[in-house]
């Protein structure tokens, strides 16, 4: 690990400061900063620890019926406040396939949100990487890729984003707040990450000093509630990332979709809202022919990136199973083999 | 620059100059306190082997930085008996062969005793696996693992109703 130097602000306004100075990195808990660290793909000059900024570890519902989540939350904790996952148990059930327990005990909403791609040409260093190293070259192209992009891939980057908390938030119009330079904004999840076009070594739409305060979840987030699932493929059951995965929330009255929502993981740099998939359910019976079709739509555009064509029906018959779930209902209590297809099977082992 | 912090570790306070902010506590454990209980597989959160528990939730030991954690409350698998008398976890352990080769077994007594205090798998063998995925055993004792852990679970359930009978 290369040296750097490590600072503790004392509030927003110092951290922000701290971190614009080119060569900062901003330290949560670290949990894959400082992996990427160790093995030399992630090389700051000054950590700026934001662990200990005031006000930034709640979870608060605001009077408008939104809820604000501070940056400085822990996934568990996030996961694990039990009016939260009332609301929004998709959100809750995503977090907890995620990773293992010691992790989610650790990683931050922020951290999560600005997590790195998993692609191993991104972490070996010895390899191409336009994502790493600019205009270095892309050795996944050609490479082991059957986990890559299919949907809004670009020459230069394949990558997949790898949050699971991303997908059900996009899906359900989630805000992210930025303290910068300039002082606080806001966007939506939606724009925070960035598809790789021709510059595939940034990541998301943040300057340098950006920091994110707060996940907001508008008002309407939480009329989905009895409705909203996520789903995730993994290689295997449990403490791995999605080789796809979907988020799916209705609002069904009268026996129709009054509303819905739907958000792919695995499948591109960033989480993947399908709102033209959504168009087509609105109004709708939640039946098995309109989601196939919604499962079409969302995978309209795709094309595989290498040997992964697979993921493509993979992933309309995921969206399809989400959907599926969904209208059956949210489970009373999160499954014990969170987000997998194979938790309804009775006694199902994993080990 | 050199950095001071202080922890608590097994109920000792310990204070610290560091004049390398890259030290994780792992290393500082090992290294600095000989508290080689807490193992380094992976060094890279995959394994868990390096499971500790601060202020009583468990983390990857690995992947925490020393410096980040000045006034942590740190409970090593060196702390968890009393004298010469075994947690319950790893006497169940013992009895149930939880482990062969024995090095991710520290690991695995912290991630399990983080667990029950989470008390998210209570007996449920399906939700102790998925909560237990964190810790890998190349050795392949998982199903003693589990039966040590259905042990301990159940050895606290009888005591909660012995005090509310």
């Amino acid at each position: 690990m290369k040296q750097f130097e490590y600072v503790r602000p004392a509030s927003i306004a110092e951290a922000v400061a701290a971190a614009a100075q080119p060569g900062s990195a901003y330290l949560a808990a670290g949990t894959n900063l400082l992996d990427l660290m160790k093995g030399g793909v992630s090389r700051p000059d000054r950590l700026v620890d934001v662990t200990r900024l005031p006000g930034l570890d709640r979870v608060e519902p605001l009077a408008d019926g939104s809820v604000r989540i501070g940056a400085l939350v822990r996934n568990a904790n996030l996961a694990h406040d039990a009016r939260f996952a009332k609301a929004y148990p998709a959100v809750a059930e995503a977090l907890l396939s995620g990773a293992s327990a010691q992790l989610r005990n650790a990683a931050t909403v922020g951290g999560n949100l600005l997590q790195r791609t998993r692609c191993a040409y991104f972490y070996d260093t010895a390899s191409r990487c336009n994502k790493r190293e600019a205009g270095s070259g892309c050795d996944a192209r050609d490479g082991e890729n059957r986990l890559h992009a299919v949907l809004g891939w670009s020459e230069g980057c394949i990558a997949t984003h790898p949050s699971d908390f991303c997908v059900p938030l996009v899906a359900l119009d989630a805000i992210v707040e930025i303290e910068g330079k300039s002082g606080r904004r806001e966007l939506p999840l939606a724009e925070l990450h960035r598809l790789p076009g021709d510059a595939p070594e940034r990541d998301s739409a943040l300057q340098p000093g950006d920091l994110i305060v707060a996940v907001r979840l508008p008002a309407s987030a939480r009329t989905f509630a009895t409705h909203a699932r996520y789903l995730k493929v993994r290689e295997r059951t449990s403490y791995a990332f999605a080789v796809v995965s979907a988020a799916a929330a209705l609002r069904i009255e009268n026996g129709r979709i009054a509303e819905a929502r739907l958000a792919l993981g695995g499948v591109a740099a960033k989480p993947w809202r399908a709102d033209t998939a959504e168009q087509v359910l609105k109004g709708a019976t939640p039946d098995a022919a309109s989601f196939q079709q919604a499962a079409q739509l969302a995978l309209a555009g795709a094309k595989p990136s290498g040997d992964n064509a697979f993921k493509i029906e993979l992933a309309r018959r995921i969206v399809v199973r989400a959907l599926t779930l969904a209208a059956a209902g949210t489970p009373a209590r999160v499954p014990a083999l969170p987000a997998s297809p194979f938790a309804s099977v009775s006694g199902a082992l994993h080990v | 620059m050199t950095h001071s912090i202080s922890l608590t570790v097994n109920g000792a306070r310990r204070d610290f100059v560091l004049d390398d902010p890259r030290v994780t506590l792992l290393d500082l454990l090992r290294e600095r306190l000989q508290l080689t209980g807490t193992k380094k597989g992976c060094d890279r959160g995959q394994c868990g082997a390096c499971t500790i528990l601060i202020d009583g939730k468990r983390i990857n030991s690995c992947l925490a930085l020393a410096v980040s954690h000045d006034g942590a409350d740190i409970l090593t698998i060196e702390g968890v008996a009393r004298g010469d008398q075994l947690h319950p976890m790893q006497a169940a352990f013992i009895a149930h062969d939880g482990f062969q080769c024995g090095f991710c077994t520290p690991g695995q007594i912290m991630s399990a005793i983080g667990m029950m205090q989470e008390a998210q798998a209570g007996n449920d063998p399906e939700r102790i696996r998925e909560c237990m995925s964190g810790n890998l055993c190349r050795c392949g004792a998982y199903a003693g693992i589990v039966d040590a852990v259905l042990e301990v679970q159940a050895g606290q359930d009888e005591a909660k109703q012995r005090l509310s009978a």
